[in-house]
């Protein structure tokens, strides 16, 4: 019998109680070791889960109450690689952000440790249910540690604001996805995805199952920080202490999406089956994330904030894969999503070292004081190459999995967007290393005399973003890797097996995998396409940082003519105003409503 | 946006929102039938099964008892968070509220809402610990009964005698009672593990319906959940009124 | 009218928002956040309800008698709990923000300008 699937979920929750409970006689050196000691528990459980849903998905009936004619009793946990995956991706990250927080952060007893371990159980639950209520409480529950932790600097206002814009965006996200609960539950007296599938199966959608459609995606839309329910989350994940901005940025907004996938395939997929309306309406919100997050990237001065916009834009990149509504797309955001999401912390990782030796967050008043970090400059340029995907990062065999099902999906102009946007964020980061560790381009710093000696390096503060970075390269690198996303995936998008699994209990078909897996035709041209997105973002970052050097010339005043105005509407809308982002998400609401009801009519 | 501009625009959005909304719930079965399996299919059972006759309970703690863990946990980290979000913050000093009782502009609690509200104390609390423990046979149960034994501080504050709160409010004991409600859930879980069922199965014995001793593990779960609520929400209590009447910057007047 | 509590949910729902989306007042935008709240109680137990059933207590009655659904109860209190610890986070970032604005008028806070 393989690992109780209930562990990683009561393991660090007792822990948790148990420092709070017990905090008076622990000192920080062992909130510190037990915390880690969590983390790591919860990581090779969820790894262990990985391997022992390789043969199909592990189904886990909490009290026992199996099912019934099919009728579910209780509630599930049903575990496959998908979900296992990305509650190992969340222990990695926990690890990594409690390495890097040892003993200098200012944790407030022992109740950083606690808040960070819930935070963590939460979210292994959220990845693990096969029950919509139980996800909504699991998602309720991560949010609530969220809403906490981004608001820990006191003593910044900005940090509260974010925390209060954040909270109140994300509760409004929350009761919409309990609304779309209701509707369904109203419908079908189900509230286990297995059964609810079978129930909407029959028939084709009608109004109720597409408005319950709307309230859920919307509601995981907020979370995932899809335009326009995005405007919460620069304030919120840039301003938030640096090892809770790696567990944001790293896997957090991920959830939305993968929440609103695993909702569409086991419960909307018979109703609303993959057209090409439905298709379009999907990737007209991923594009239009990946554009807006991609330019605000590029406009910030705020280090970390330019990594909370090119979360955004990676979201809607990941979205346009889901958006195919094809198991290899599919395949391809997983890929994409787990690197992607190591490359960030990592990058956050990088950022916290920028903070800690200088002080500072400000591109501009950074210029040229880095220079006695080659540490850290690799790292960030490291990073900012596997947010273009380049080979041999994971990022790129993602990419490569999601362009190549776009074009059998007869979207081909997608792989320009792809190539657009990783440009954008990657040349961001490239300007601010080039600024600050190299001293390139203007700013307000002087840069520091040439005989400062090297500060030491710290392993606590760098091992954490060199071990991610390293993991991030394994994901591209590990060759049996496609071959078992797409087993995965298969298992993932196919309905009726899955409701067979968990409630008869019989194992699906058998999907036999390929050894190596379907390898992208050929490597050649995702190759040139990442080739191409690293080139841009080069002569991008080179163009912001040397203007004198900019030929002068026609295209040059085209694109500043068509640049300038749009960077100032989108500066004045992203006002970080709570009213602003919960009438636009209301907007977005209305805008996607009535495009899904045009779409069933 | 001006907030002119935002009004209009959400009114507009809102319209075309709505309409969707009740586009949708006109779907719903008209009220007042319940067409679904999963709740006639439990009022049958439940009891039978259980040995519980309050069948929102059975489905509360048991059923569906991890939706429940999670629930109660995000009350216990809404607290730490409160805890941590109200922290005194560097330049802050405490200062004894009876310190400037003299300049205080608001009367001294009268004498006949002292009595009354310490006359009361009593009863509120036997009666949240009542609600608590027959959470498995009649209305009520552990977050019920958690919150009225938490207004039973309340009541101390409003009778004035916030000062002789803060003298015997045991902070560590508190935040004992609530790890240990929250903690003590898990544990009930994980025994369900150690005897070879699933977690949260209930294993202890079932006894007869309706006495106060029956369902199980499930008037220990509300217990649990009891203390916990109860302790948090006065924890709560207390890091506000702590932040409102007791923290002063230096130089600062009420 | 088998139309009404559904109305009121949506109802609930829209004004909440809208009060969040007009306030002036950190506080008066977290009670509105708590009406919307309301709203999907409204909806939870109006799905449930069950015409002419009890409440699903057997303590007095015996089993078979009609009865609501006992299982939109168990969401209700769930969301109950969830609504009220999220407005305790809120109204303790309430506070703190106070301290630094000297006031809660989200128009009053400036931005962060980049």
């Amino acid at each position: 019998m393989g690992v109780v699937p209930a562990l990683p979920v009561a393991v660090p929750l007792l822990l948790a109680a148990a420092l709070v409970g017990l905090s008076p006689l622990i000192g920080r050196r062992q909130a510190d070791t037990l915390a880690l000691a969590g983390a790591v528990a919860v990581t090779a459980l969820c790894a262990a889960l990985l391997v022992d849903t390789a043969g199909g998905p592990v189904v886990y009936w909490f009290g026992g109450w199996t099912p019934r004619d099919g009728i579910a009793l209780g509630v599930a946990f049903t575990v496959d690689p998908v979900g296992a995956g990305l509650a190992t991706l969340a222990g990695v990250l926990a690890t990594a952000a409690l390495v890097y927080s040892w003993r200098i952060f200012e944790a407030v007893g022992t109740l950083y440790h606690a808040l960070m371990l819930v935070f963590l159980a939460a979210i292994v639950g959220f990845c693990l249910s096969g029950d919509l209520f139980n996800m909504f409480v699991f998602y309720e529950l991560l949010s609530v540690a969220a809403y906490a932790l981004a608001g820990w600097r006191t003593e910044d206002p900005g940090s509260l604001r974010g925390a209060l814009n954040f909270a109140m965006t994300n509760s409004v996200g929350g009761f919409l996805v309990l609304a779309g609960i209701a509707l369904l539950y109203g419908r079908t007296g189900a509230l286990n995805l297995a059964q609810l599938g079978q129930s909407l199966a029959g028939r084709p959608a009608d109004r109720l199952v597409v408005v319950a459609f709307l309230l859920l995606m919307v509601g995981f839309f907020v979370k995932a920080a899809v335009v326009p329910f995005h405007f919460w989350l620069a304030d919120a994940y840039a301003l938030a202490p640096i090892p809770v901005g790696v567990l944001f940025a790293g896997v957090v907004s991920e959830l939305g999406l993968y929440a609103f996938a695993r909702v569409y395939w086991t419960v909307f997929s018979g109703p609303l089956p993959g057209g090409g309306s439905l298709r379009a309406v999907l990737l007209l919100g991923a594009v239009a994330t990946a554009l807006v997050g991609g330019v605000m990237c590029v406009l910030q001065r705020h280090l970390a904030r330019m990594l909370a916009y090119a979360t955004v834009s990676h979201v809607g990149l990941t979205l346009a894969g889901i958006a195919l509504l094809r198991p290899d797309g599919l395949g391809g955001a997983v890929l994409y999503l787990v690197a992607d999401g190591l490359v960030k912390g990592a990058l956050f990782v990088s950022i916290g070292l920028v903070q800690h030796h200088l002080h500072e967050v400000d591109e501009l008043a950074l210029r040229g004081r880095g220079r006695h970090l080659p540490w850290t400059a690799a790292l960030v340029v490291a990073g900012a190459l596997g947010l273009a995907g380049v080979p041999p990062f994971g990022t790129f065999r993602g990419k490569a999995l999601m362009e190549e099902a776009a074009t059998a999906a007869g979207y081909p102009w997608l792989a320009v967007v792809f190539v657009a946007v990783a440009a954008l964020t990657s040349a961001a980061l490239l300007r601010a290393a080039g600024r600050v560790f190299f001293g390139a381009g203007g700013g307000t710093a002087r840069p520091p005399p040439d005989d400062v000696p090297h500060p030491r390096v710290h392993p606590t503060l760098v091992g954490p973003a060199v071990v991610l970075l390293a993991a991030a390269l394994a994901v591209g690198l590990e060759p049996g890797l496609v071959g078992r996303v797409e087993v995965a995936v298969e298992r993932f998008t196919d309905q009726s097996g899955y409701a067979a699994t968990v409630l008869q209990g019989t194992t699906g078909p058998d999907v036999a995998a390929t050894p190596g897996g379907h390898p992208p035709s050929s490597l050649v041209l995702p190759a040139a396409l990442a080739a191409l997105s690293a080139l841009l973002g080069l002569a991008l970052a080179l163009g912001a940082l040397l203007p004198g050097r900019l030929p002068a010339g026609g295209l040059t005043w085209a694109l500043r003519r068509a640049w300038d105005p749009t960077a100032a509407v989108l500066r004045a809308l992203h006002s970080g105003n709570i009213g602003d982002s919960v009438t636009w998400l209301v907007v977005g609401m209305a805008g996607f409503g009535t495009l899904l009801a045009l779409m069933v009519r | 946006m001006t907030p002119a501009v935002r009004r209009l625009v959400f009114l507009a959005a809102a319209t075309v929102a709505g309409a969707l909304l009740l586009w949708g719930l006109t779907g719903l079965p008209p009220y007042g039938v319940y067409p679904g399996p999963y709740g006639d299919v439990l009022n049958q059972v439940a009891v039978a099964e259980r040995k519980a006759t309050n069948v929102v309970a059975a489905v509360t703690f048991d059923y569906r008892g991890v939706d429940t863990m999670g629930e109660e946990y995000i009350l216990f980290a809404a607290v730490i968070g409160v805890a941590v979000l109200l922290r005194a913050q560097r330049g802050e000093v405490e200062r004894q509220p009876d310190e400037d009782a003299a300049d205080r502009r608001a009367p001294a609690t009268s004498n006949a809402v002292r009595v009354l509200g310490l006359a009361l104390l009593g009863p509120v609390v036997l009666f949240g610990v009542y609600v608590v423990t027959h959470g498995h046979l009649s209305p009520g149960g552990g977050f019920q009964g958690g919150v009225v034994l938490a207004t039973g501080a309340l009541l101390v504050y409003l009778s004035g005698e916030y000062v002789t709160l803060r003298r015997v409010r045991p902070v560590f004991l508190l935040d004992l009672a609530e790890s240990a409600g929250a903690g003590g859930y898990v544990a009930v879980g994980l025994l369900g593990v150690a005897a070879g069922a699933a977690f949260l199965e209930n294993v202890l014995p079932l006894g007869q319906p309706g006495a106060l001793l029956s369902a199980g593990t499930i008037p220990l779960i509300n217990l649990a959940v009891g203390v916990e609520v109860a302790g948090g929400l006065v924890l709560l209590l207390s890091e506000f009124l702590q932040q409102t009447l007791v923290l002063r910057r230096p130089g600062e007047v009420t | 009218m088998s139309l009404l509590p559904y109305l009121v949910a949506a109802w609930l729902f829209l004004v909440g928002l809208y009060g969040i989306v007009t306030s002036r007042n950190l506080v008066h935008a977290i009670t509105c956040l708590s009406v919307v709240q309301s709203s999907t109680y409204i909806l939870l137990l109006a799905v449930g309800f069950e015409r002419g059933g009890t409440a699903p207590i057997f303590l007095d009655v015996p089993v078979g008698t009609k009865a609501v659904d006992p299982v939109v109860g168990a969401l209700t209190l769930t969301d109950i709990v969830v609504g009220a610890t999220v407005s305790a986070l809120l109204l303790a970032l309430a506070v703190q923000v106070y301290k630094h604005h000297g006031t809660l008028d989200p128009e009053r806070f400036r931005g962060e300008q980049d």
